[in-house]
């Protein structure tokens, strides 16, 4: 009989073609999606050449999005998406994104049923583990682990550990899932979760919607994690059944299986976070801010740019406005989030309220353009990243929070709760 | 292989929006990104390090994003090697991928301040600062990665294992 095995030991072991794996072991598996971006993708399509090979393993389980610098915002952009082109031209690849087709790829990829439950997914881009919220074992790699892949079709791994964490409770008013990661990331720490499958369980998790696990897998990262799972469940289910063209299979957690660390929480507890400059694990609940006055809030990103976040920002901003000399920035994260905020009237809100909407694309997230900060400037994000220099000049400050944070203190000209409002 | 150089030292949770600012994420080609390394976190790194200087860092050294750009800038800089007591995991698999040297040595923050004189036997782990006469251990380098240096990198040892 093999071990208890936990969802992401079942996943590698499945693709390694074993019966069971540990964690340590050094095994080899098959990729069912390797994913690329305009920045990262380059240099991989570079190696894939100078590797002399002709095609890619198999041109349906390539995924190249051209988000990040999206419209592309100078000559050197442009050349790099050119290259991305003519390469999935040339090699057909099937998930090819760029122009009014592209959206930020961590919400494409699952709002398109490109990756799915069970999957191994690895991603030039360390967001990747996104996907763990569906179920799928998702990792960010690098260039020339990417171009590996393109030629192979497998990647190798060391089976991670796991680390489970049990969240209890009752979730207060205008705490989501980017404050339950947010207090887990303050609590752990930025390296808290090295080299580790992080594993999100329990009574508040199974009440989440998919949106917020995304959030949550999403930013695993942020703790130093390999992978950010949840055992998908019948909500995933719901999310992927509509969306899903191949076969997909769910993998869940043994009840005794064996984890380095358990963590339980009560989220009772937890209000609002807000992750000050210039780490994640920087965070502290809404009533130790003070006063912290803003130039600009930005709503977007893998983490926080889908339709529902953009709903609980409506409903705060509605009939508001926007704090004199403040940016709202805001970045429906694919272009049917974007469609689907105008056909229900988000967009109508968000532009009464004085804010600036823009296409989906990662942009200001990494300070690429569309929202860059001046020296001295502050800007409040739904992002996930707060480093030195992140969104702009490297003198310039990002605090992290959720939509509604983000909305409420975009009314009010700084960190401010929705029920100041 | 022994290397040796004069250190450049920085603290805990290096990311790599400092080691490679995402403004400059428009190009690859390392010569340029080499002009950038380290810019955020010490504007006059790039006019500083010299051919074989050696980086000591905190815990945690190329948190953040999987960007292969930050072991290629730091590579290009002219850097031999990181030392630091722990790695982002996306950045130690870039760094062995993509052929830059990374020692993982608790004690390294702690007996290496900057400007010392440190030698590294890559193939021992014996570190030893020349400045004080100090000297520690790096973890081994797991047998797979020893194998991937050898072959040449990852794309060089696939295509080995291709053709066998």
């Amino acid at each position: 009989m093999s071990r208890p095995m936990t969802i992401a030991e079942k996943i590698l072991a499945d693709h390694a073609g074993l019966e069971s794996v540990e964690p340590g072991q050094l095994i080899e598996v098959d990729v069912d999606i390797a994913l690329g971006n305009d920045i990262t993708a380059p240099i991989a399509i570079d190696i894939f050449k100078k590797a002399g090979v002709k095609n890619v393993f198999d041109r349906t389980k390539i995924a190249l999005v051209a988000d990040h610098f999206t419209p592309n915002k100078d000559i050197k952009s442009a050349e790099q998406v050119r290259l991305l082109r003519e390469f999935a031209e040339d090699q057909a690849i099937v998930h090819y994104y760029e122009g009014g087709d592209v959206g930020v790829e961590h919400c494409l990829l699952p709002e398109k049923g490109i990756v799915l439950p069970g999957d191994v997914v690895i991603g030039a881009d360390s967001h990747t583990c996104t996907y763990g919220a569906l179920g799928a074992f998702a990792t960010g790699v690098g260039s020339t682990d990417l171009a590996a892949a393109m030629i192979t079709g497998k990647t190798w791994f060391k089976v991670p550990e796991s680390l489970k964490i049990i969240y209890n409770g009752e979730l207060q008013t205008w705490v989501s899932g980017k404050d339950l990661i947010l207090y887990t990331i303050g609590d752990i720490g930025v390296d808290g979760a090295l080299y580790m499958a992080m594993e999100f369980t329990g009574p508040v998790i199974d009440s989440l919607p998919m949106a917020d696990r995304m959030t949550m897998s999403n930013m695993a990262i942020e703790a130093g994690g390999k992978a950010g799972l949840i055992n998908p469940d019948e909500k995933t289910k719901e999310y992927v059944d509509p969306r899903a063209s191949r076969p997909y299979k769910f993998f869940v957690s043994d009840e005794d299986a064996q984890y380095a660390r358990v963590i339980e929480y009560d989220c009772s507890k937890i209000e609002p976070q807000i992750a000050f400059p210039h780490l994640p694990e920087n965070t502290v609940g809404i009533s130790e801010v003070g006063t912290v006055e803003l130039n600009q809030v930005v709503i977007g990103s893998c983490t926080n740019g889908r339709i529902e976040d953009l709903e609980v920002a409506a409903d705060i901003l509605k009939g508001k406005k926007v704090a004199k000399g403040l940016r709202l920035i805001i970045l429906p994260a694919t272009p049917k989030i974007w469609s689907d905020a105008l056909e229900r009237g988000f967009l109508k809100i968000f532009s009464d309220a004085g804010a600036i909407i823009g296409p989906p694309t990662c942009g200001p997230c990494l300070g690429g353009h569309m929202g860059i900060l001046a020296k001295g400037e502050r800007a409040l994000s739904t992002t996930n990243r707060n480093f030195v220099g992140r969104m702009g000049h490297p003198e310039s400050e990002v605090y992290l929070a959720s939509p509604a944070i983000a909305a409420a203190s975009a009314v009010l000209g700084r960190i401010a709760s929705p029920s100041e409002l | 292989m022994k290397l040796r150089g004069r250190v450049w030292k920085f603290g805990k949770n290096i990311d790599t929006d400092a080691i490679i600012p995402a403004r400059y994420l428009n190009t690859s080609d390392p010569n340029e990104l080499a002009r950038h390394c380290m810019e955020d976190a010490d504007p006059e790194f790039p006019n500083k390090v010299k051919p074989g200087d050696i980086i000591v860092a905190d815990s945690n050294f190329g948190c953040g994003s999987s960007r292969e750009h930050a072991p290629i800038a730091i590579k290009a800089a002219g850097v031999s090697c990181v030392i630091a007591p722990s790695f982002a995991r996306i950045f130690y698999r870039n760094a062995f991928n993509m052929g830059l040297p990374i020692f993982e040595c608790d004690k390294a923050p702690e007996l290496i301040e900057e400007g010392h004189e440190v030698e590294v036997d890559a193939d021992t782990g014996q570190i030893v600062n020349l400045t004080t006469g100090k000297t520690m251990k790096a973890q081994p380098i797991p047998p797979f990665m020893q194998e991937l240096i050898r072959d040449g990198g990852l794309i060089s040892h696939i295509m080995k294992k291709m053709e066998s």
